[in-house]
């Protein structure tokens, strides 16, 4: 195959096909066994320095928030982010500095919201490094592969243009249609977290409404967390097995958080906590507000369910559910400053 | 005569160029913002047949009010399908996408655009988001439809990096690229003026200028010289009809405004 060209940018979580396979053959069991444990202990476990995360959802839908937080109470250091649509996931990681490397499909920024304070400001001071660009369907593509266990996919994106350039990406001369194509190198990242609405206790989530890329991202890592509103039993995933997006055999754990991706949202359950979100990229702003922030929803919580408490509780989640469903009005501080 | 104040935004002007843009009974993938309401308003407007498609899964919603993402349960409500990212951009890919439909933070005269970095890469000035899905939809869908506002700051000669191709660097570039063939940019919407791109030079063409601006009005808002077709349209002015289903469709003005 003819090489066309290179991207410059630093090429990140990729493995040798037969070296990722025997990794999968030696280290994930096919045994139907228990795997409930704390979100305290899966992080302890399976998030470790240095690893190559990538955050299930879409940076603010159905995003495992109480992981995120777990891992800056842990104070995990050096991340490196799969930023996949990056958006309060990853500015939460960056603002507290657990992660200081980033490859960018999308980051630094929280759609409607605008751009947002704590990421920008570690990107452009250096705290936190990007590595290389790629777009959201690149991304796709890197697990698409990873999952497929190719060491690349063959596209028709990115050429052209400078998000190429500066990615790990190659370009080729087709041998067949003769015309360039992009490759997009394979990616397995060594853990990816996702939070879901139900899950047996052998890690076969289900998911409601789209999937966004969590079917190839949870086969392509190689640690996988799950956690869910529920943990149902067995019978209920079976009754209607169509629905499960993740099968058990690449879940490493599974942990109970009902309401676990506030303050972003969980399609059909509760709609984005606006005021939270807005309390956030207001604190945010400076590096002192960023950690009043920390202290107040973070380290000073002993858990999950603490912080619930704190942010309102049942009352709160049963309006996030009334927005949800369209039967109340949404309220965004941010709104008010636009 | 002087110019009266008119009775409809700026915002409420461009979403509904936005929205007239868009045929029915074809395919849309929408980006977040301006697009996401002219794609919608189109849907009640003339447009009945447009399938709106998100990056994130969300296929043929009737979108009951402006989502916060293109990925919240708006952008599957009542929806053909709930897919996946793999899903929709593999559809872009294989020419299922007639309308891509962008935002845009910085364009050049042949519509490439800038959503990653101002200044240098290595050593950002301001850093902006990136790709997203902006790169996939302006490199697969069939014709690429960017909204911006204009001024000298955002219409510059040359993006200092390209994040989306439009036609690159002139005819045959996106194809010499690899890209598909016959895609590109196909309007650019602002609130100044509806531009296309003239089909020999691939170079951004004014098409149309909205109600009370010149021509010398959209070209002291670019930072290169703007070609004019030979036959200007004006605009029409939002209707009332219109502008009531944008208050529908945003009724807690996250775009259009209270």
């Amino acid at each position: 195959m003819e090489m066309l060209g290179q991207g410059k940018g630093e090429l990140i979580g990729w493995h040798d096909p037969d070296e990722n396979r025997r990794w999968v053959l030696e280290n994930k069991s096919r045994e139907l066994r228990d795997k409930r444990m704390s979100v305290t202990q899966a992080v302890r476990e399976y998030v470790h320095d240095g690893d190559y995360l990538a955050m299930g959802g879409f940076g603010h839908i159905r995003v495992a928030m109480a992981v995120v937080y777990e891992i800056i109470r842990q104070r995990r250091q050096h991340l490196v982010l799969a930023g996949k649509t990056a958006v309060h996931d990853a500015d939460l990681l960056i603002g507290s500095g657990c992660v200081d490397r980033i490859e960018v499909a999308y980051a630094f920024a929280q759609e409607l919201r605008g751009l947002s304070p704590a990421g920008r400001r570690a990107v452009e001071s250096g705290a936190c490094r990007v590595v290389g660009e790629i777009s959201n369907a690149g991304y796709q593509w890197r697990f698409l592969a990873g999952m497929l266990g190719v060491p690349f996919i063959p596209s028709r994106n990115m050429l052209g243009s400078d998000t190429f350039t500066h990615s790990a990406c190659k370009v080729a001369r087709d041998p067949w249609s003769g015309k360039p194509v992009c490759l997009i190198p394979a990616a397995y990242p060594d853990v990816a977290v996702f939070h879901v609405p139900r899950c047996d206790m052998y890690g076969n989530a289900q998911i409601d409404g789209i999937l966004i890329m969590d079917w190839e991202l949870a086969r392509a890592a190689r640690r996988v967390i799950i956690t869910t509103e529920e943990i149902v039993a067995h019978e209920v995933i079976q009754e209607r097995p169509w629905l499960t997006a993740i099968p058990f055999y690449v879940v490493d754990a599974v942990c109970e958080v009902p309401f676990g991706a506030h303050p972003t949202t969980m399609p059909y359950l509760y709609y984005f906590d606006e005021e939270h979100i807005g309390e956030w990229l207001d604190l945010s702003k400076t590096p002192e507000g960023t950690r009043d922030y920390l202290d107040k929803y973070v380290y000073s919580m002993p858990d999950f369910a603490t912080y619930l408490d704190h942010i309102g509780g049942a009352t709160k989640r049963a309006y996030l559910a009334d927005v949800e469903h369209l039967r109340q009005p949404l309220r965004a501080p941010w709104l008010q400053k636009k | 005569m002087t110019p009266s104040t008119p009775a409809y935004s700026a915002m409420e002007l461009m979403a509904c160029v936005a929205a007239r843009t868009l045929e029915d009974r074809r395919t849309v993938l929408v980006g977040t913002g301006l697009p996401m309401i002219g794609a919608i308003l189109a849907q009640r407007m003339h447009a009945p047949g447009l399938v709106i498609i998100f990056e994130a899964g969300g296929v043929g919603p009737r979108v009951p009010t402006l989502p916060v993402s293109v990925g919240d349960s708006r952008t599957f409500y009542h929806a053909s399908a709930a897919s996946s990212m793999h899903n929709v951009m593999s559809a872009c890919q294989a020419g299922y996408v007639d309308f891509g439909f962008l935002g845009g933070a910085m364009m050049d005269r042949y519509g490439n655009l800038n959503t990653t970095v101002i200044g240098p890469w290595e050593a950002p000035e301001v850093r902006l988001p990136g790709s997203g899905g902006g790169n996939d939809v302006g490199s697969l869908a069939q014709r690429t439809i960017v909204i911006l506002r204009q001024d000298t700051r955002r219409f510059v000669e040359r993006v200092n990096f390209i994040t989306t191709p439009g036609y690159i660097d002139g005819p045959g570039a996106r194809e010499r690229a690899g890209l598909p063939a016959g895609s590109g940019p196909y309007r650019v919407l602002t609130q100044l003026a509806v531009f296309d791109f003239d089909e020999t030079s691939k170079q951004l063409r004014l098409r149309a200028t909205h109600p009370g601006v010149s021509v010398a009005d959209v070209q002291a808002a670019s930072g290169f010289k703007i070609q004019v077709a030979d036959t200007l349209e004006v605009t029409s002015p939002p209707t009332e009809e219109e502008r009531r289903l944008l208050h529908e469709i945003d009724p807690v003005g996250m775009v259009i405004g209270k």
